[in-house]
């Protein structure tokens, strides 16, 4: 027997997922018209495996597939697997990287909604850490001949320099960090053609295209703009400081908030509601953890970008950030609420 | 006077389908051949029942008394005869059975004498007084007895009454009809609630999708002062009180407070309308509005008494063929009711047919994926992700630091949900074991502290008597000290000796009586028809009759269940 | 060598002394334990457990001489309690000290009484109101259903009877169970369904 309320929003988990991966449709095309199809090859691997995965899993653990198989919770981590990794990663690089999140990220966890981390970003960190050489194998821009990316992702022949190069964060911080070279970030990035001159040739504008599809999501109110907004005001911010102290050692804010994972991290990963906080304020400080530490990462870490252990660290503290987060009830604005949640506790 | 308004967080927006029954007049139901009434018709104890079978009964004649403060009288709906007085099920999501009265209705009508009052004249204490004397209740569906709600708080005096015509639940019109036909009875009810808490401000809210209601009720209230009107917002659950005092008045009423402890006090219009009747007719609560709606060929409101079978009402409604259920209240928070046959009571404000194309069943139940869509919308203002996970998971304590208790149920936050998490069963699970929880551990605790009192007594009598023996056994001691050693040795175990004999005798004695007493009993319990009963006048005969319709309900917690709960 | 044995030892002797002092300055009065296990048992009294009430099997537990599975009236659900608090393992409550039921409440034929007294001497909670030769009575919110007045009636008046649910004191039930149920519902009905 059906209890109350028997009326119903029209909206599922499916809904929302499926919007998510539309949003991501215009990044995906300026990524194809700059880069070439290779990303499609990729996301097309990444979703069969991600599906074969979430099949196999939710066998063995005895839940009905056609109800979960078909949430597109699934294709949305391995989307964001393709779109994190250089499209010419070789293929079995992806496909194992996105088992990797979906059987251990994800349904060891307990499955959709249990996971702790970002299962996309898990898979990113695992990556770069075993096959650090070719997480920085990223396309020279004009490299888009299909058959050559076919080539290189297939056979796992190491391509050859004319048609890959550091990313610029990766040149930035490669460079900066050799003592003999004495560059500047102005050097940097100025002297290299095929960077553009906001956050590399290209990856602006994919980025841009991120942030179209972000603003849709935020207007159909399947992200809020807490963590978006913090995220990359927060970036912006340190960027600035740091920039304008010393601009030859330190990046400005565009080019941070441009470059790299920013703005797919902004609005797509950072803003993954399982692993992210919940409440309003929660998300706040989740998102400005992110900021921080993807920024020193960036700076003085060894990896060229550190949205994903930026994230990943984040996701450790969200229990903590929500507990300690907990907005009033209605009539109890002015009880210290925040102060009894700490004592209180139940066995 | 502009009233500034204020707003309440979260609430949804689900279709309203109040157009269907709007547009039609209240009717008068007609009187059905049976009336069951239930005792138990608000929040509070059972009233105790007043009449027994064969007892004829008039139009308001009262044949429940409110038991303790906390209830509110039950009336004869028509005049008839009583036929039962037993345990019905009762339109309760639980399909569980209370003590009913069954009124064979004669078709005359025939009230009481009816006593108006002039509450002009009238101390609050005494109208308060008439008000549980006449069964009057919140309407509004909480039925929480209405003269509790006049008495003032721990601010001392009500200063803002609210009169509460938001009616925010989809499909539900009997508020919006009550203010468009009979504005003028709000208006009189209005005026005596005013006069109980001595009010200086009336603010009647009202939904702005009833332009008709609001234009009725001001030119009502057109000569009243400190009155005012105010169209609120259409926006689930407006019509909530804690919610329409937030939006009149800025003031958030927290879970276990009362609005007259910050000054503010509100009153559903079919309340007010009521509490006209009680006062200045003298007529008790007898009857309410309901709505017909949903799957229905004729939908409508329709004046109904209390007591009559919703299926009679269903029947003037003329349900289509694929109706597959019958929910009383509004969508959002109205239950299935298990049954038909089931009686109006003062809650029944809407009976809605349901067919599968109107009200489709949920989809199955996914993870919560902490979108947080509940969240936005919750009007209580709760983390509902967070409390599904404690209430799953049994965490009762955890359930209540984060709040439960403020829920109020309201169904925002799982007709959001995209996972289709039925939300709302959680929350109701957790609390109702919380409670019972509450009351198992009240009373451990009791009963252990009498185990303790108990234990400790006989402790003490052990001791106290041991003593007594002692000093019994020092003074004999003495005296046959001074008499000789040979006896002093005897007499001790002789005085235990006749102590423990004439002890046994008792108990040989003890045992012939009961013996005695067991074979009257057996005697007795083969005809177990008590005596004297034979040679009574008709009114000893039915005092007995009394007795026994109370004692049934003393026995109803010695039942099984006559009905499985479905 | 010797200086790190020194140290070693020094560290010793400060931490057992910082323990001593701990030992004394907060030492916990009372039982603690006792009273945790004695909120966890039903307060019956019923002695089902063989100790005269709830407190005595509470000490013995704490002992370490009883058993936790030998409560019915707590049932299963008390058992795991007692195994959480105390760490021990879950065991199925010990068939010779009965079986778990539903709450019940002694209920006196008020007919058949004969007044003997002997009931109110056998209730551990005083429930049970009357004097000698006079009609006895059982204070029904009070009685803890423990049937130890049953035998000791020497007419056999008193009856135990389950307490049925009421409006008031009915529960929601556990939504999860009651998804699966459907789901077994629907499997039912698919199988009647290809068996009609």
């Amino acid at each position: 027997m059906a209890n109350s309320p028997h009326v119903h929003l029209p909206i599922s988990v499916r809904v929302i997922m499926l919007k998510v991966l539309l949003a991501l449709v215009p990044g995906i095309a300026v990524y194809v018209w700059f880069f070439g199809a290779a990303i499609l090859v990729q996301i097309a691997l990444a979703s069969a495996a991600a599906l074969l995965g979430e099949a196999a899993m939710l066998r063995l653990r005895g839940k009905p597939l056609s109800l979960f198989l078909t949430d597109g919770s699934a294709l949305v981590t391995a989307w964001l697997i393709a779109l994190t990794f250089p499209p010419i990663v070789p293929w079995w690089l992806i496909v194992s990287a996105t088992f990797f999140a979906i059987i251990v990220a994800k349904h060891l966890y307990g499955g959709l909604g249990q996971n702790p981390f970002n299962p996309a970003m898990v898979a990113f960190c695992i990556s770069i850490i075993a096959f650090p050489a070719l997480m920085s194998q990223w396309p020279a821009v004009g490299f888009t001949d299909f058959a050559a990316q076919m080539h290189v992702i297939f056979q796992s022949q190491s391509p050859q320099d004319a048609v890959t190069m550091a990313t610029p964060l990766d040149a930035l911080r490669t460079q900066l960090h050799s003592a003999a070279a004495r560059a500047t970030v102005a050097g940097i990035l100025g002297s290299h053609a095929t960077f553009g001159n906001i956050g590399g040739k290209g990856w602006e504008w994919i980025a841009l295209a991120y942030l179209a599809g972000g603003l849709w999501l935020l207007q159909q109110r399947i992200i809020t703009w807490h963590v978006p907004v913090a995220f990359l005001g927060v970036l912006a911010a340190i960027a600035t400081a740091f920039s304008l102290a010393n601009p030859d050692s330190y990046a400005g804010p565009t080019f941070h908030v441009i470059t790299g994972g920013a703005m797919l991290g902004a609005f797509f990963i950072a803003t993954d509601p399982v692993s992210g906080a919940t409440t309003p304020r929660g998300k706040l400080i989740f998102a400005t953890g992110v900021a921080l530490l993807t920024w020193i990462i960036r700076t003085f870490g060894a990896y060229p970008d550190g949205m994903a252990f930026g994230v990943l660290l984040m996701n450790l503290c969200v229990p903590l950030i929500d507990m300690r987060t907990q907005p009033p009830v209605f009539g109890h604005k002015d009880d210290k609420r925040g102060d009894d949640k700490q004592g209180g506790g139940t066995p | 006077m502009i009233t500034t308004l204020f707003r309440f967080k979260g609430g949804v927006k689900p279709a309203s389908h109040k157009d269907e029954s709007a547009q039609v007049q209240i009717t008068q139901a007609p009187l059905p051949s049976r009336l069951v009434v239930p005792l138990r018709q608000s929040a509070g104890g059972t009233p105790l029942p007043l009449v027994s079978t064969g007892r004829r009964v008039l139009k308001g004649e009262r044949i429940g008394a409110p038991e303790g403060n906390f209830s509110s009288a039950i009336h004869a709906p028509t005049s008839g005869r009583v036929v039962a007085v037993e345990l019905r099920m009762l339109p309760h999501p639980s399909g569980l059975s209370s003590l009913c009265v069954e009124i064979e209705t004669d078709g005359e009508e025939r009230w009481i004498d009816l006593a108006p009052v002039n509450y002009e004249a009238e101390t609050p204490d005494t109208l308060r007084n008439i008000l549980r004397d006449a069964g009057v209740v919140g309407l509004g569906g909480a039925t929480f007895p209405s003269h509790l709600k006049l008495k003032p708080g721990a601010s001392g005096c009500i200063e803002t009454l609210i009169i509460n015509g938001a009616e925010c639940e989809p499909w539900i019109t009997c508020d919006d009809r009550l203010m468009r036909e009979r504005a003028d009875e709000i208006a009189r009810g209005i005026a005596i609630l005013r006069h109980i808490v001595s009010a200086g401000r009336v603010l009647i809210g009202i939904e702005d999708n009833k332009p008709q209601a609001i234009a009725a009720l001001r030119a009502a209230m057109a000569q009243a002062e400190g009155v005012d009107v105010v169209p609120v917002p259409t926006r689930y659950p407006a019509g909530g009180e804690r919610q329409l005092i937030r939006v009149l008045t800025g003031i958030e009423i927290p879970y276990g407070r009362y609005g007259t402890d910050f000054g503010v006090q509100c009153f559903n219009v079919a309340t007010a309308s009521s509490v006209h009747r009680a006062i200045d007719l003298g007529q008790p609560l007898i009857s309410r509005i309901v709505t017909l709606a949903g799957n229905v060929e004729r939908p409508g409101n329709v004046e109904t008494l209390i007591g009559t079978p919703i299926d009679a009402l269903l029947k003037l409604a003329a349900p289509r063929a694929d109706t597959d259920r019958t929910i009383m209240g509004g969508p959002m928070m109205g239950f299935t009711l298990p049954r038909t046959d089931l009686p109006v009571t003062k809650a029944t404000n809407c009976i809605l047919a349901a067919s599968p194309a109107l009200f489709p069943l949920q989809g199955d139940e996914m993870p919560c994926i902490r979108c947080g869509a509940c969240t936005l919308v919750c009007p209580a203002e709760l983390q509902p992700h967070e409390l599904y996970w404690f209430s799953r998971a049994k965490n009762f304590g955890k359930a209540q630091e984060y709040g439960i208790f403020d829920c109020i149920e309201c169904g925002c936050c799982a007709y959001v949900c995209p996972s289709n998490i039925r939300l709302v069963d959680y929350y109701r699970f957790a609390k109702s074991s919380m409670r019972t929880l509450e009351r198992e551990k009240t009373a451990a605790d009791a009963a252990r502290e009498r185990y303790e009192f108990r234990t400790a007594r006989d402790e003490r009598e052990k001791t106290e008597k041991a003593a007594r023996l002692a000093a019994k056994t020092a003074a004999g001691r003495q005296a046959a000290e001074g008499a000789g050693a040979v006896k002093a040795a005897v007499a001790p175990a002789a005085t235990a000796f006749a102590e423990e004999k004439p002890l046994a005798a008792l108990d040989e004695r003890k045992k012939a009586l009961i013996a005695a007493a067991m074979q009257r009993v057996q005697s007795q319990m083969a005809g177990v028809q008590p005596k004297n009963i034979d040679n009574l006048t008709p009114e000893k005969q039915a005092e007995i009759r009394e007795i026994e319709a109370r004692r049934v309900k003393v026995r109803e917690l010695a039942k099984t269940p006559p009905d499985e709960p479905v | 060598m010797l200086t790190a044995l020194l140290v070693m030892a020094g560290i010793a002797v400060v931490l057992g002394g910082m323990l001593g002092f701990a030992s004394i300055r907060f030492k916990v009065k009372g039982d603690p334990l006792v009273d945790k296990i004695d909120a966890i048992l039903p307060q019956t009294q019923c002695g089902q457990c063989s100790y005269a009430g709830c407190k005595p099997y509470a000490q013995a537990i704490a002992k370490g001489e009883a058993e936790i599975n030998q409560c019915p009236p707590g049932g299963e659900e008390g058992i795991r309690k007692l195994a959480d608090l105390l760490g021990k393992e879950f065991k199925p409550l010990s068939a010779e000290h009965g079986v778990e039921k539903p709450k019940q409440v002694a209920v006196i034929n008020e007919n058949a009484c004969i007044g003997c007294t002997l009931c109110t001497q056998a209730c551990p909670v005083d429930a049970i109101v009357g004097a000698a030769k006079q009609m006895h009575t059982i204070v029904t919110p009070l009685c803890t259903g423990c049937e130890l007045c049953v035998p000791p009636c020497p007419v056999d008046c008193i009856t135990m009877v389950v307490v049925a649910e009421t409006v008031e004191t009915w529960k929601w039930r556990y939504p999860v169970i009651r998804l699966k149920e459907q789901k077994e519902e629907q499997k039912g009905k698919q199988k009647g369904e290809q068996t009609a």
